[in-house]
């Protein structure tokens, strides 16, 4: 296995009107190829600034990112927002094949791949509805069917479900690991959910409170294929709340900063 | 609980708003018949459609289409323009629409930029805003000074009227957009003409449509009072005329003319909007009337 994305020393600093305010400090990652991470940590840790400094959208202040690009002619990394972000003006399938069309893939070619995508996320007879139609489950699909269609050798995920109730997050965590296991894609996985990181993950990776850096790791052993059933066992149980009581003392300190 | 039948309220939503204006008119007519209203300053809504008819017939609202075939026959086709050029309504139409194209395009460009360019916005502001609260008929004289009294100052006077309303909108629509679908389309790949052309103007289309239809409702205003002063053709030009001829009758039916054009441009911008934005039908839930609740609830 193969180093895809390596992080080292990532900073970034914010300036503000009472000084600089540090949103990531020192924080490194290494992920393999076709690792699932997730990143966890407490709200406004910085997780999602690193994931978009992954993405390209933020420049690092300091520190280096290298995303390893594998030479085959697709994309090299693509982001699932949490505020789904798939645009109001364009169809489901629109809205799917839009990577697909920033690329210049023909018309046809586009459609087809779009549409099995579709299929593959449950929204068969959506594809010329407009996001208004659709519920946030059914926006997310999009979303995440839109990462997927445009093929990218790593997905960037910055709480893809946050927004959803429970319940549907649920059947879209199982729809999740899913389509992972049959694209066996690199993935970093931002998450406040500690549950849905040990159900997804093959690495949790624990950020400190603000201004987050690494906390430390736990390696996730469950056999894939996965399924929901995993979390009533004790083994997942176990897990989890080993990961909490590393991260409760950071979680409270993040409180205490809110206040 | 009784259900009284739906179809009896929305019969009535509909004839409502035909009947009661039909009622007005009666009122009037009658009112005039009994002389309680001056004929003279209020002619009456059937002498006012006669007035109307004529002007049609005289061929002074639409030119006198009867000398077309003859035209056209002859491949005569200054003689078809001619005749336009002579119809009150074609006129002001060409007007407006010629004056509305040339300020919104250049509007929505503009606007756009400066949505887009933080340096150019800062620059540019201030003098469009001093210039977009200068009412626009007031620079009427300036505009005949620079470009004459023919047909091209009062394209520019309907132009420079859209053109503010349109750019301002646009900017707004621009700077409106949230900036996750930004980050999304970069994210995607999208390069700057891709960005704005999948992104930006999608996205701010709803502020500019919002801008087409204010400019094409002040083109309205702009072209009626620039053809009172300074036009021998025009709606404007009849009212005003009619006025001062004291041909009462005829000032009414150019202001109905005029009533018919400004509903027609509302909703055919409307139908526009309709299909050139489709994202925003969204079925919003009609506000309920007081009245209505207060029958609801007495009901169950």
């Amino acid at each position: 296995m193969s180093i895809k994305i390596k992080a080292a020393g990532v900073t970034k600093v914010f300036a503000s009107r009472t000084g600089p305010v540090y949103a990531v400090r020192n924080f490194n990652l290494a992920a393999e190829e076709g690792e699932f991470v997730c990143i966890v940590g407490p709200s406004g840790c910085g997780k999602s600034t690193f994931l978009r400094i992954l993405g390209g959208l933020i420049a690092p202040s300091s520190g280096e990112v290298t995303l390893a690009p594998g030479g085959a002619q697709v994309p090299l990394q693509n982001m699932v927002f949490q505020e789904y972000a798939i645009f109001p003006w364009k169809t489901v399938v629109d809205n799917i094949a839009f990577g697909l069309e920033m690329r210049g893939v023909q018309k046809a070619e586009r459609q087809e791949i779009a549409l099995d995508w579709i299929r593959k996320v449950g929204l068969a007879g959506f594809a010329n509805s407009y996001p208004y139609q659709l519920s946030g489950g059914m926006k997310q699909r999009v979303s995440i069917a839109r990462a997927f269609a445009n093929n990218p050798e790593i997905l960037l995920m910055d709480e893809p479900l946050g927004a959803l109730d429970a319940q549907t997050r649920v059947v879209l965590q199982e729809e999740l690991v899913h389509l992972w296991e049959g694209a066996r894609k690199t993935i970093i996985y931002v998450t406040h959910s500690i549950e849905e990181a040990v159900l997804l993950g093959d690495r949790v990776v624990l950020m400190t409170a603000h201004p987050g850096t690494n906390k430390s790791e736990f390696a996730v052993p469950f056999e894939r294929p996965r399924q929901f059933a995993l979390t009533s066992t004790p083994e997942f149980g176990q897990l989890a709340y080993a990961i909490w009581k590393d991260l409760e003392g950071e979680v409270k300190q993040a409180m205490e900063q809110q206040l | 609980m009784k259900h009284r039948p739906q179809f009896n309220v929305e019969t009535r939503d509909r004839l409502l708003p035909i009947g009661f204006p039909i009622l007005l008119l009666l009122l009037w007519e009658i009112a005039v018949r009994l002389t309680w209203l001056d004929a003279r300053f209020f002619p009456a809504p059937s002498t006012i459609i006669t007035a109307l008819v004529n002007l049609i017939v005289k061929g002074e609202l639409l030119g006198k289409l009867w000398l077309l075939p003859g035209f056209i026959s002859t491949g005569d086709w200054a003689g078809v323009l001619k005749v336009f050029a002579e119809g009150h309504l074609w006129i002001s139409l060409y007007r407006i629409f010629a004056g509305f194209v040339l300020g919104a395009v250049p509007g929505i460009a503009l606007g756009t930029l400066m949505g887009m360019n933080r340096t150019i916005r800062i620059a540019l502001e201030p003098v469009f805003s001093a210039l977009y609260v200068l009412p626009k008929i007031a620079i009427l004289p300036l505009v005949m000074l620079v470009l004459g009294i023919g047909e091209v100052s009062k394209i520019a006077i309907v132009g420079i009227a859209a053109f503010f309303l349109v750019l301002f909108n646009t900017m707004a629509g621009v700077r409106d957009i949230e900036v996750i679908y930004l980050e999304a389309g970069r994210n995607y790949g999208a390069n700057r003409w891709q960005l704005f052309r999948h992104v930006i103007l999608p996205s701010a289309s709803p502020f500019i449509f919002v801008g087409l239809r204010l400019s094409l409702g002040t083109a309205l205003i702009v072209i009626i009072a620039a053809e009172f002063v300074a036009a021998r053709y025009g709606l404007g030009y009849l009212v005003w005329f009619s006025w001062q001829t004291l041909l009462t009758e005829n000032m009414f039916a150019g202001l109905i003319v005029i009533m018919v054009l400004g509903t027609l441009f509302t909703s055919g911008l409307h139908a526009l909007e309709r299909r050139l934005v489709p994202w925003q039908r969204e079925e919003r839930r009609m506000p309920m009337d007081a009245s209505e609740m207060q029958r609801q609830s007495a009901k169950s």
